[in-house]
């Protein structure tokens, strides 16, 4: 697994990114990681962010779009305007947690 | 007093269960009993052969009772919930069924109802899909009169059973449509919500440049918000729209509603279980298994299949008190039809995507995996045969339920951009 260099510090990531080792993950990174996306990280994508990093500690699974929008209470058209065009990776990537395994 | 197991739903999984625990358990010591909602059995990758009238309705149906053996009580009704806590079944009409282990098996289903303006006016007029019997007869009959304009393929979103069937019927499409001599008249859309035409990325690159050569359009991320039935056009929740003549989707698929009313299912009424044993994590005499639960494979007869081998030898340990030490690799196993008489065939599990190769005998094959063979359409065509008189009576079948990487060459692709 490569090891990168963010927010100043060596984080461990996948061949696409996304964080190994969630527990690397903090605010500050998120920061990173968003801007590394072309996102500028607003108070609804922290609430998003929030209740993604609660539900993988709680479930150990980043949730779906579905789940989201009917556990997080934000919609999925929302979803889709703050993290445009793929918005269930980018919130993962985001969020430091890996990409949801809906997709089998 | 007998112990009792009782199996919610006799479509594959369930069918297989009570099939290979019948034999396995003590006549004199467990009562089975098994529900389902009617005594219709149909042998589902049938569907995707009716709207193209290569299989009559007559060789899907069949009698569920016909495929359980003697000594199971089966039960006609629909399940209205379960009671895990004080281990009891309650159906529709009131009666009640007490049991030592639960197995759901009550499946995943296609529900046009979740996507606002499928169900509308246009419903089985130009709007169809084919993962039920109904509606891959009426499709049959409107692609009869089809003959210009934009088919579009669509999936409403993940998890799907049987996730190549759309692309399946992609490819028949167009191989029928160049049969009738019609291709040029007909545009083909494919509407994914997911980044490109399947799920993996070896095999997504491989199905995704047959649907290239074929002209077939791909749109990629497309996550359906609603269809408008007047102007006859998919919405997405980005506000993308795609227009359609003739819309063939798969909507989105739910497990059963009782596994809601029950508590036991998660945000799709899927069983949330242990990946590896398919028991419940909230009830240890609760299992999950087949497409009702929510491990991260495909929702698969072949990993019904699989799976079920696992799990039989494991619920025969659990019931002697001891630990079970089977554990499902999240094998999968799928024939994919690519039209013009041939197939492909793919096979992989939780930790390694479909790769190309052989199967199931290194080197020697028979079967080319990922890539387009007679032999492989003849193999899928053979498997009717082998579900009604090996499957689903539990007779072993000479496959591994794991997979093995014997004969497979190990592929990389690029990682996409974000």
């Amino acid at each position: 697994m490569p090891v990168t260099t963010l927010a100043g510090r060596p984080i461990q990531v996948n061949d696409e990114g996304f964080l190994t080792d969630p527990s690397e993950w903090d605010e500050d990174l998120a920061q990173v990681l968003a801007t590394a996306i072309g996102i500028t990280l607003s108070d609804e994508h922290w609430k998003a962010i929030h209740f993604l990093r609660g539900d993988f500690a709680e479930k150990g699974e980043t949730p779906t779009l579905r789940r989201v929008s009917t556990q997080g209470g934000i919609g999925v058209k929302q979803l889709f305007a703050l993290f445009p065009q793929k918005p269930a990776k980018k919130m993962a990537y985001v969020a430091g947690l890996p990409k949801p395994h809906g997709c089998v | 007093m007998k112990r009792r197991l009782l199996v919610l739903g006799a479509g594959t999984a369930g069918t297989m269960i009570v099939n290979k625990l019948r034999r396995r358990l003590d006549r004199q010591e467990w009562v089975i009993t098994v529900v389902d909602r009617d005594d219709v059995h149909p042998y589902q990758p049938g569907y995707l052969f009716l709207p193209f009238g290569l299989y009559t309705p007559d060789q899907i149906n069949r009698s569920r009772r016909a495929q359980l053996p003697k000594g199971v009580d089966f039960v006609i009704g629909d399940v209205d919930r379960v009671d895990a806590p004080i281990n009891t079944v309650t159906l529709a009409d009131g009666r009640t069924l007490a049991y030592d282990y639960l197995v759901i098996a009550s499946g995943t289903t296609p529900r046009p109802d979740q996507t606002p303006g499928m169900l509308g006016p246009e419903w089985r007029r130009s709007i169809f899909d084919f993962y039920t019997f109904e509606g891959a007869r009426a499709l049959a009959t409107a692609l009869k009169e089809f003959d210009h304009g934009r088919l579009v393929v669509h999936i409403t979103d993940m998890p799907i059973k049987c996730p190549v069937a759309p692309l399946e019927f992609t490819f028949l499409a167009e191989a029928w449509l160049r049969e009738k001599g019609l291709r040029d008249r007909v545009e083909l859309v494919y509407v994914t919500p997911l980044p490109g035409a399947f799920t993996k990325p070896v095999a997504s690159e491989h199905l995704g440049s047959m649907l290239e050569e074929r002209k077939i359009l791909v749109e990629s991320d497309f996550l359906v918000e609603h269809i408008d039935p007047e102007s006859k056009t998919l919405v997405s929740y980005d506000e993308r729209e795609v227009p359609f003549d003739l819309l063939v989707t798969v909507p989105l698929n739910m497990g059963a509603d009782f596994v809601e009313r029950s508590g036991l299912g998660d945000e799709l009424n899927y069983v949330p279980v242990d990946k590896h044993t398919l028991q419940s994590k909230a009830f240890e005499n609760i299992f999950a298994v087949g497409d009702s639960c929510d491990i991260p494979t495909s929702k698969a007869g072949s990993v019904a299949h699989f799976s079920v081998e696992i799990f039989v030898d494991n619920f025969l340990q659990l019931i002697d008190g001891n630990p079970m030490t089977g554990s499902f690799d999240g094998h999968a196993n799928c024939f994919i039809e690519s039209g013009d008489g041939k197939g492909l065939l793919i096979d992989f599990n939780y930790d390694t995507e479909p790769l190309t190769g052989t199967y199931p005998l290194p080197v020697a094959g028979p079967l080319a995996l990922l890539k387009e063979t007679r032999r492989n359409h003849l193999g899928k065509l053979a498997f009717r045969w082998i579900y009604w008189n090996v499957l689903l009576p539990g007779r072993p079948l000479p496959l591994p339920a794991h997979m093995s990487m014997l004969g497979k060459t190990a592929a990389t692709t690029h990682p996409k951009e974000m």
